[in-house]
């Protein structure tokens, strides 16, 4: 085995002999952190540097996102990345519900974060218009170094997001402001 | 002896009287006139089965909105035919009213007609009677704007980030007084 593999820290907690005590939010959500499976929604040039991103390069894969998820079944971490025409948007939120919880959204560009340079009546303004947004990530496209800095970015927010938050009251009125049912 | 421009106007100036006018040439010696509204589909009709003619392909056809025009020419279609036996080219236009933008569809002559006056029903609003299923092809169904008249807005109304003054959207932007 090669020895220059890094390893991540293990969280603070209590160790003595024959025992590691820490809290289990902070276990999962360093597992989780390091798993997350992306599912790209790509519809235009962010697309293209995503996939520049997926490849061996950059290297997505070192971050734990080995297995991009062409389902949104089994993803973590949805990466919108382009325009989002209105006639488009109920599909992106269709998929958004198909995602098991937890689940997390990238907005990669301009144009998924803000609707871009397109302000016109056909586009939609930014996808957090209809569905929560975890990251955003600026650029016009982004470079695929900023792509990886905002799956970072997410990465300390999925390291610390207590286990309990997916069933609070905030978060269910959080997806209640989006129209969105969770049963 | 080939399709000229003269024969065209000819035919269709004998058929249709002063149902047709404004005959032009435009770039590329294209063959343009416009039609009466009642009589465009009759016409498309003729110059798609007439033995001379034979304009047997629909290339495309489009609405335009004239918001200056006086309200019996506000609207347009713009119809584009092709023979390809002779490889010549013309275009028509009929006008249409301002309040009731209403022309017959050319379904019944060509089937591609179909998407593409759902598109200028789209875009501009105008009824075309007989069409089996006019309905918007592009935008949302939710929309209930034609975008592409001139009295609607380009920008989406929902737009926070933007400072009008920066786009050249301010009201007055000089003082000339």
């Amino acid at each position: 085995m090669a020895e220059n593999i890094k390893m991540v820290e293990a969280p603070a907690g209590f160790s003595g002999e024959g025992f590691f005590a820490t809290s289990l939010d902070k276990v999962v959500g360093l597992a989780r952190s390091k798993s997350l499976w992306p599912l790209p929604f790509a519809t235009s040039c962010c697309g293209i540097e995503f996939m520049a991103t997926m490849a061996p390069h950059y290297d997505l894969a070192r971050f734990g996102s080995e297995r991009p998820s062409f389902s949104p079944r089994q993803a973590d971490m949805l990466l919108v990345m382009g325009t989002i025409a209105k006639k488009m948007a109920p599909v992106l939120r269709q998929v958004y519900e198909q995602m098991a919880e937890p689940r997390w959204v990238i907005s990669v560009g301009a144009c998924a974060c803000s609707g871009g340079v397109f302000d016109t009546y056909s586009v939609l303004q930014g996808i957090d218009k209809v569905i929560p947004v975890d990251v955003y990530v600026p650029g016009c496209p982004p470079r695929p170094e900023q792509i990886l800095d905002g799956i970072m970015k997410l990465q300390e927010l999925v390291k610390n997001e207590k286990m309990s938050r997916r069933d609070s009251p905030e978060y269910k009125a959080l997806l209640a402001t989006y129209g969105i049912n969770i049963n | 002896m080939s399709l000229t421009n003269e024969i065209i106007k000819q035919k269709v100036e004998e058929k249709f009287g002063e149902s047709v006018k404004a005959f032009t040439e435009a770039d590329f010696g294209l063959l343009t006139f416009e039609v009466d509204r009642a009589k465009a589909i009759d016409l498309m009709q003729f110059l798609r089965d007439d033995e001379t003619l034979r304009f047997n392909f629909l290339t495309t056809m489009c609405g335009v909105h004239y918001p200056d025009n006086e309200l019996e020419r506000q609207f347009a279609v713009v119809y584009h035919m092709h023979n390809w036996l002779d490889n010549v080219r013309i275009r028509f236009k009929a006008f249409l009213n301002g309040d009731n933008p209403e022309v017959e569809s050319a379904t019944r002559l060509f089937l591609t007609a179909n998407w593409m006056e759902r598109e200028a029903y789209d875009f501009y609003g105008i009824a075309f009677t007989g069409h089996p299923d006019l309905r918007r092809i592009l935008n949302m169904d939710e929309m209930v704007s034609f975008p592409m008249r001139k009295q609607f807005p380009l920008e989406d109304g929902g737009r926070t980030d933007k400072d009008d003054r920066y786009f050249g959207r301010e009201p007055q932007n000089s003082n000339l007084n």
